[in-house]
């Protein structure tokens, strides 16, 4: 880049200027509100999404509490729907987007040895859509009575099936606010990912070759083209919900030759590159924390590459998966199952290639690795899960149980959040400068993991008893009260293991050790600058000459770049 | 870093604004697919007329304006690299006349739809899918012409520095990506499903 010698003539405008002086709460919202520097938008990002989680979160419970006991009376039908609507939706666009965006904000640029992203403005436009979109939907609970004095917040589920958003079954707004919603944020990720593509593409520091991308790179790579590609989808569904809603058009109208059936193509032709799109970033972090924590270079680290690579490929053909129930053709669902359990085999690629990198390493169970040996063990019970809802009979018999509501949260859970805070825990110092807690965060690890699994463990009993997903009660005496109770209890100690976690974060930050440039003696970029790393990141912008720039840095007599 | 053997000295990386340009096609391709797709699967299954074969004519002089825009277009950019800016303004006039010409062939073609033939979005799923089809490239054809008039009113005025001629290129890319779904536009709309 062509800015390595700092403009002599740029001065920082005198604090007093405009806000108070530094620290001051106007002074934060206005440093909130102008900044374009990626560090501070990435934290933005998951700040906001951790705040979305929390409020998400107890959308849960208050669904677990309805749910907890048979013929419940917690909250009527109607709040239910618009509880499993919202949490589902929010979970996904304002809690998983946000939270993988902001970590690729925050460490792209600084593993590529850059000063910022590409498009520094852009990046920020990308934020506020996003931070916007999300309080359009949560606003839906004000403003979506609207005229027809009908409706609150969207009640359609997160894939909002045809012909449930149709105007004569969703009176009032709350439909329109999470279409608009739900476009205004596409358009936020498409920005965001357009950025992270030009920032990889252009912007690496000299010698930063694509094979000696971290792995946490490559994978952001990934995610970013299947953003651009999946994501318009969903923007032309909600485009074209708003013709039928509003223009009197006929995609999803029966009555007029319309199909119910092209939604839910539509949809999840967006929808399961989505579940990749969520769940690589996942694999991003576990790819850079695994190494270290196990003193060894990734293990296969061109067929990582590769792997990623056809997971984004192959899950661009996979969507109709969720649909084998609606009675499309045995071709459709032969092809379907098949490209399906294809995806299988990349994934494993990686499964083992993880336990390559920690097979005779010399393991170091810091908080990040004991995350990430979790994901290890949940995404895989989540991965067999997998491949038994792929099996169409299967399939069959248990779409639309809690069967799927287990699996799915066994990937997002399991799988994204475990990884989410290995990573939250393994940057804190770079971010903040302090190091987390560790026996603050092992009450988090142990409750939240014993939290999980008594919740979603009897999820999949329940679901092959039959119970269907998004029903507000059950009678009892249909075997499924025990695997309720339980599921509602779990819950009760992830409540308690994310107190922890929110509490190690801010406790860790007061009272919490210096951390250090390098507290993990880690070999990507990011740690050979200071923690927190100053606005323009690198002094001099470094030269890579190996896949482990650090080692080479710290061992000179035996550096990487002899072996590549 | 350390003592290594020296590397090429050369490190050249992609301009941002080409990848940039090159990834919002990209992610524009795949909006259009998805109403291509809808346009394509609603074909013969409009329940009640008008159909395709009764209404639509094939737009020859809007397509040959459009696509001939293209090239005048390059022309254009032929000239500004030649330094040789009154063919650049020129030739760049011409390509926003020859688009100016295509949407007001829309619009004339929409008003004999809507007011002669009584097909409007809510018709029929050939309505619906058709107007929205050829109304989001119509759509992209405004920002197009917007983007266009924008570097040549600046550029009369002198406002566009010497060095911004990659700036000026970009938006020819958009342009020809406008013609070039054009082309996928008019074979599913006005061959093919005139058949029906």
């Amino acid at each position: 880049m062509n800015h390595d010698t700092p403009d002599e003539n740029f001065q920082i405008p005198p604090p007093e200027r405009i806000g108070e002086e530094r620290g001051s709460l106007t002074r934060i919202v206005q440093e909130m509100v102008f900044t374009v520097d990626h560090k501070k938008l990435g934290l933005m990002y998951i700040a906001s999404g951790l705040l979305f989680f929390v409020v998400s979160g107890l959308m849960a419970v208050v669904i677990r509490i309805q749910l907890s006991g048979p013929r419940n009376h917690f909250v009527d039908p109607d709040t239910f729907n618009r509880l499993f609507t919202m949490h589902g939706t929010a979970m996904v666009f304002l809690v998983g987007m946000p939270i993988i965006f902001g970590f690729a904000n925050y460490l792209v640029p600084l593993m590529i040895g850059a000063r910022d992203m590409a498009f520094p403005r852009m990046n920020a436009f990308g934020f506020w859509v996003f931070f916007f979109s999300g309080v359009l939907l949560y606003f839906s609970y004000l403003g979506a009575p609207g005229l027809y004095a009908a409706g609150s917040a969207p009640d359609i589920g997160w894939f909002a099936y045809s012909p449930l958003t149709a105007k004569a079954f969703s009176r009032g707004h709350s439909t329109d606010y999470w279409t608009l919603s739900l476009l205004l944020g596409g358009i936020g990720s498409i920005a965001t990912s357009i950025n992270i593509i030009v920032t990889v593409a252009c912007l690496r520091c000299k010698g930063m070759i694509l094979g000696r991308m971290p792995l946490f790179v490559w994978l952001f790579l990934v995610v970013a083209f299947m953003v651009i590609i999946a994501m318009p989808p969903l923007s032309a569904c909600q485009i074209m919900l708003i013709l039928d809603r509003y223009c009197g058009a006929h995609f999803f109208d029966t009555q007029a030759g319309g199909s119910a059936v092209l939604w839910q193509h539509f949809f999840w032709i967006f929808g399961h590159p989505e579940v990749y799109i969520l769940i690589l970033p996942g694999f991003a972090i576990t790819s850079e924390v695994i190494p270290v924590f196990s003193r060894k270079p990734i293990f296969g680290y061109p067929v990582m590459v590769a792997a990623s690579v056809m997971i984004a490929f192959i899950s661009l053909g996979v969507w109709a998966h969720h649909m084998f129930t609606v009675g499309m053709s045995s071709i459709t669902n032969t092809f379907f199952a098949i490209s399906t359990l294809l995806v299988a085999i990349p994934t494993g690629i990686k499964i083992f290639n993880w336990l390559g990198t920690m097979y005779g390493g010399k393991l170091r169970f810091e908080l990040p690795m004991l995350f990430c040996i979790g994901f290890l063990f949940q995404f895989l019970i989540a991965g067999l899960t997998g491949v038994m809802l792929a099996i169409a009979p299967f399939d069959w018999q248990l779409n639309n149980s809690y069967f799927v509501v287990a699996h799915f949260h066994y990937v997002l859970i399991g799988g994204l959040l475990y990884t989410i805070f290995a990573g939250i825990y393994y940057w804190y110092p770079k971010a903040l400068g302090k190091m987390p807690d560790f026996k603050l965060g092992i009450w988090h690890l142990v409750l939240f993991t014993v939290g999980f699994h008594l919740t979603f463990l009897p999820q999949h009993v329940s679901g092959a008893l039959g119970m269907p997903r998004r029903i507000y009660t059950y009678d009892a005496g249909r075997g499924w009260d025990l695997w309720n109770l339980l599921s509602s209890i779990g819950v009760i100690f992830q409540v308690a293991g994310i107190l922890f976690f929110v509490f190690n974060l801010i406790y860790s930050y007061v009272k919490g050790k210096k951390a250090g440039d390098d507290p993990w003696d880690a070999w990507s970029l990011e740690w050979a600058t200071s923690s927190p790393p100053p606005s323009y990141n690198f002094e001099t912008i470094p030269e890579v000459r190996s896949r482990r720039p650090l080692w080479d840095l710290k061992h000179p007599d035996d550096p990487d770049w002899k072996y590549e | 870093m350390t003592a290594a053997p020296a590397q090429s000295l050369e490190w050249k990386m992609p301009s941002t604004r080409k990848v940039a340009v090159i990834s919002l096609i990209l992610t524009e391709s795949a909006l259009f697919t998805i109403f291509l797709a809808a346009y394509c699967f609603y074909m013969g299954k409009s329940l009640n007329g008008p159909f395709p074969s009764q209404v639509l004519k094939f737009p020859l002089l809007a397509t040959a304006a459009l696509l001939s825009s293209s090239a005048t277009v390059v022309l254009s950019e032929m000239a500004l690299h030649r330094g040789n800016k009154g063919a650049f303004h020129l030739w760049w006039a011409v390509t926003i006349a020859l688009g100016t010409y295509f949407l007001w062939f829309t619009g004339t073609e929409w008003n004999h739809l809507i007011f002669t033939d009584h097909l409007t979005l809510a018709t029929n799923v050939f309505g619906t899918t058709f107007y929205s089809l050829v109304g989001l490239h119509a759509s992209h054809v405004v920002i197009g012409l917007f983007l266009l008039t924008l570097v040549l009113v600046l550029s009369l005025l002198g406002k566009i520095p010497a060095d911004h001629t990659e700036h000026i290129e970009m938006i020819s890319w958009y342009w020809h990506f406008v013609d070039a779904i054009w082309v996928v536009v008019v074979t599913a709309v006005y061959i093919i499903s005139t058949r029906f």
